[in-house]
């Protein structure tokens, strides 16, 4: 039997039929589009489809049945932090006072959600070390632009204007690069050590006077704390650059380690990482960024700000001309906020430090149930994940790591990341998180050491894995030659409304 | 810790398999000099607590006034099936689809949104979906200079302000110039894009425009010529960005029919709650020529080896995780669940329905306009408009100060939102939709009445 449900659906188009549905909006007066110029109107009505509540329903609770979540099963996809989200969370942001506040509200009239808000960045700066934060940036990545964008005005506004490269290693998420280029930079990649960490020979030798910063994850994509991080600061600095920390990985280190503190000059938080709110699919995410003093003044605008009375306001326009200015519409991801502060307050001092704890012990119990059997190219203590390798499996058998993510698809779980970072042959991200218990961890590492077995005597059927899901592997190659990115033969309604 | 797994005893057992003993030692890698001391915080809260610590903060804001708040976010009636479905848990606690054969639910629902916005736009390609309509214009912008090869952009001053900022911060980074165009001030145009002022910045044979932004209703309200607007850009070489609303393109003209060549905006009013800015939904379409520039996820149709139909992430040499530095975009975590809550949004409303919330919101904003000039406070503007309108009301700021202690929203002052447009100096800018009651308007237009009138009342 399949982990997800095996029925296939039809579009919701094909399942339109003319006249279904209605019922839901009250009908204008006919008259009340007449005072709109008719080249200004729309001349043909779009063909969407038409379809009863029920029909509606079924079709997004049988598509949604074709998902593997975390709700359903273990999901340890490395570098994404697929932890458990909390179901008070869920019922908070749907709270008619949070859901139902307009972005342009008057101060006076949001001060729940302003309040909140404020001290979900004193929470922030508090993990991070960080001096203050900026809760707009809608994802990790939006982060990265912003907390590059503001090292570049930092540069600017000493008139150190000579600074275009940024340094980041070769394990780093594709989104450093991509970043550097978008705020106008070089990127210089520099590559990594036999141990995981940064080459510090190749680092300080593409230190100079035209870097502007460098994009470090610690721990890094290998899942490794970077331990010669002292040093890679300390000389970022002396050549006057500055230190942006992608925390994607913040999830190993609460109160353990404080970017700020340590000497980091700003970093991004990805609330749908280290605290909890659920990534949807491929998002909403939240990315804020916290700062030390030299990069507050070109914090993004507004910012909350807190009144001598208590009351809360956000800042008005112009009122820091320092600033970067906007990143996006509006406040941030607030609905996404309401979830991370739950989670936050929830955890306390305390809980946030046994997130952590647990998360690496995790990461390392099932390091240890699997190296006896995988590679594992480093075999310190990990932090929340580490890496393992079929690269010699491959070798002896023609099994691929995709093979065995596909093949655990089989066994009822959701695949780790793979062929990421690409620094390891053959590689596999395994992230277990914090909240999966001990019997999951055991099924999941019995599961890997069968596929194992199985790519020793019965290759194939690795190889053609998986047997049981609702497709099997896809034609990826003609759907990017020959792209059909959008339904087409629908014709408009031309019947009129039912009701 | 609140979600944790263990039973008494499974710590220690996990520290013997891994053989240390102690969970301190795994964190040996991080220098002695760098390491964290207790973190300040409070005590974890109990959930009994914390819920209603939760409600407490959601009950100080005032969601109860009578709103005619617009201006970029709107309100709107969203059926209860669309949270109803966003609420399992199959949706919203799955990952990016990177493993297509466990997630053909958000494969085909992310394919679903994207014809679904393709037939309301006219536009051939549709992304998976972007942060929110600032961030969606400031990337279709970049993508006219990308596909050009130019460094200028166009954008006009009735694109909402906030779109502006975010396309300046985005070109700031990237090197790209961006010139305002302004609005004509007076006359039967005003409020409107000054086409003269728009040919003559085209013109400057020095400084080639790659791609000229103009919105459509515009930040006033205002219906805009967008075909001229498009024919001005493409007679100087230039691409044509049109930022959309969603629901009025229901009824008005969509940006495919009149030539644009990307259309970007905010897909809030498909569905998705105000909740004091997001997480909102970012749309950016874009002509079938422009298909290498578009930046963020794309899923594709396709089969699989069995030949059964299937969907998949497509064209994923444009980004970052595969390209790096070289990539469109750096955007990777997208909205997705803001695209599906869009799609079930479309699909129970049905076309009938979404024309329906379309004119009912021209048809109250017509009834809220004849009150409000009834109570002394006409229409600024003498040009067309769909839902929402500028009013002239003399100082402005100081009677929405006095509508609100009367519980009345008054919308928003335009000089507010476009504080170097003098013209909108004594000027409420309102809006009413599908949800502004005719009782709304009576309460609004008899505050208003005598709040002009001198406060008596």
């Amino acid at each position: 039997m399949s982990v997800v449900g095996e029925r296939l659906q039809p579009t919701i188009f094909e399942l339109s039929r003319p006249g279904r549905g209605g019922g839901k909006i009250p009908h204008p007066p006919a008259n009340a589009l007449d005072r709109i110029p008719a080249a200004a109107r729309r001349a043909e009505a779009p063909a969407l489809p038409e379809l009863s509540e029920p029909e509606v329903v079924r079709h997004y609770v049988n598509l949604s049945a074709l998902n593997y979540s975390v709700d359903s099963g273990f999901y340890p996809l490395g570098s994404c932090t697929m932890k458990f989200n909390p179901k008070l969370n869920e019922w908070a942001a749907r709270l008619p006072g949070f859901a139902g506040l307009h972005p342009m509200a008057p101060d006076e009239t949001a001060q729940g959600t302003l309040a909140m808000l404020h001290e979900l960045e004193a929470i922030l700066a508090e993990v991070s070390g960080m001096d203050a934060v900026t809760l707009q940036p809608a994802a990790g990545a939006h982060g990265e632009l912003t907390g590059i964008l503001m090292i570049r005005a930092y540069h600017r506004s000493r008139g150190d204007v000579e600074r275009t490269e940024v340094l980041v290693p070769d394990s780093s998420h594709g989104t450093n690069p991509a970043t550097a280029s978008m705020a106008g930079f070089k990127t210089i990649t520099i590559p990594s050590a036999p141990d995981g960490g940064v080459d510090l020979a190749a680092f300080t030798a593409a230190l100079g006077p035209k870097t502007a910063a460098i994009m470090i994850t610690n721990p890094s994509t290998v899942g490794l704390f970077e331990a010669r991080i002292g040093e890679l600061l300390e000389a970022t600095h002396a050549a006057g650059a500055l230190a942006y920390m992608d925390g994607a990985n913040l999830n190993a280190i609460l109160g353990r380690f404080r970017p700020g503190a340590a000497g980091f000059d700003v970093m991004h938080f990805n609330t749908h990482k280290t605290f909890s709110t659920p990534h949807g699919g491929g998002g909403p995410g939240s990315g804020p960024v916290g700062v030390r003093p030299n990069l507050v003044p070109f914090l993004p605008s507004p910012r909350v700000v807190r009144e001598d009375d208590g009351s809360f306001r956000l800042e008005r326009e112009g009122e820091r001309p320092s600033s970067i200015g906007r990143v996006r519409s509006f406040f941030g991801s607030t609905g996404v906020l309401v979830r991370a502060y739950a989670y936050l307050r929830a955890h306390g001092a305390a809980g946030l430090c046994e997130v952590s704890d647990d998360a690496v012990l995790a990461a390392n119990y099932l390091k240890a149930r699997l190296a006896p059997v995988y590679e594992v190219p480093f075999e310190r203590a990990c932090m929340h994940e580490f890496v393992a390798s079929a690269a010699d499996l491959k070798r002896r058998t023609g099994v691929r790591t995709l093979d065995i993510a596909k093949r655990l698809i089989d066994k009822g779980y959701h695949p780790p990341t793979i062929y990421f970072p690409h620094t390891v042959e053959e590689g596999m991200l395994i992230e277990p998180t914090e909240t999966e218990s001990i019997e999951t961890l055991d099924a999941f590492a019995d599961a890997l050491i069968e596929i194992f077995h199985e790519a020793e005597t019965d290759p194939e059927l690795v190889t053609a894995a998986p047997h049981v899901a609702p497709v099997r592997r896809l034609d990826e190659a003609t759907a990017a030659r020959q792209p059909n990115l959008r339904w087409r033969g629908m014709t408009g309604a031309q019947t009129p409304c039912p009701d | 810790m609140p979600y944790g797994p263990h039973a008494a005893d499974d710590r220690s057992r996990m520290l013997q398999t891994i053989g240390v003993d102690s969970v301190d030692r795994l964190f040996d890698d991080i220098p002695e000099a760098l390491r964290s001391g207790p973190l300040k915080l409070d005590p974890p809260e109990p959930e009994l607590e914390l819920s209603a610590r939760l409600q407490a903060l959601a009950a100080r804001n005032r969601t109860d006034l009578v709103s005619f708040l617009g201006a970029g976010a709107y309100r709107h009636w969203t059926p209860a099936v669309v949270d109803q479905m966003l609420l399992r848990g199959e949706w919203y606690t799955a990952y990016t689809p990177y493993q297509p054969e466990v997630s053909q639910g958000t494969l085909q629902s992310i394919y679903e949104y994207q014809s679904l916005l393709a037939e309301l736009t006219r536009m051939d390609v549709v992304s998976a979906s972007h942060y929110d309509g600032g961030a969606a214009t400031a990337e279709a912008a970049l993508m006219t200079c990308r596909a050009t090869g130019r460094d200028r952009i166009l954008v006009g001053r009735g694109v909402h302000p906030h779109y502006r900022q975010t396309l300046e911060t985005y070109a700031e980074g990237a090197g790209l110039g961006v010139d305002e165009v302004p609005l004509v001030a007076s006359g039967p145009l005003a409020g409107t894009t000054d086409l003269a002022a728009l040919a003559l910045l085209l013109a400057d044979a020095e400084h080639p425009v790659a791609g000229v932004v103009a919105a459509q209703p515009n930040i006033l309200g205002l219906l805009e010529d967008m075909p001229q607007i498009g024919r001005l850009a493409h007679d100087a070489g230039a691409l044509f960005v049109s930022v959309i609303e969603p629901v009025s393109l229901a009824v008005l003209a969509p940006p495919g029919d009149y030539g644009a060549d990307i259309a970007a905006g905010e897909g809030q009013s498909l569905g998705i709650p105000l909740q004091y800015g997001g997480p909102y939904l970012g749309i950016v379409a874009c002509s079938d020529a422009l298909i290498r520039q578009i930046p963020g996820r794309l899923v594709g149709l396709t089969k699989d080896l069995e030949g059964k139909r299937a969907f998949v992430m497509t064209m994923r040499a444009r980004e970052q995780d595969i390209r790096r530095e070289r990539a469109a975009s750096n955007i990777c975590t997208n909205q997705a669940l803001l695209a599906l809550a869009a799609s079930i949004y479309i699909s129970t409303v049905g076309p009938h329905g979404l024309r329906d919330v379309a004119a009912m919101g021209a048809s109250r904003a017509a009834e809220l306009e004849a009150a409000l000039a009834a109570a002394g406070a006409p229409r600024l503007h003498a040009g067309a408009y769909l839902n929402e309108f500028a009013v002239h009301v003399p100082n402005a700021r100081a009677v929405f100060k006095r509508l609100l202690a009367r519980g009345v929203l008054a919308g928003i002052p335009a000089a507010d939102l476009l504080p170097d447009e003098p013209a909108v100096a004594d000027a409420l800018l309102v809006c009413a939709t599908e949800v502004t009651t005719h009782a709304d308007i009576t309460t609004f237009a008899t505050a208003l009445a005598a709040e002009l009138a001198g406060g008596a009342a």
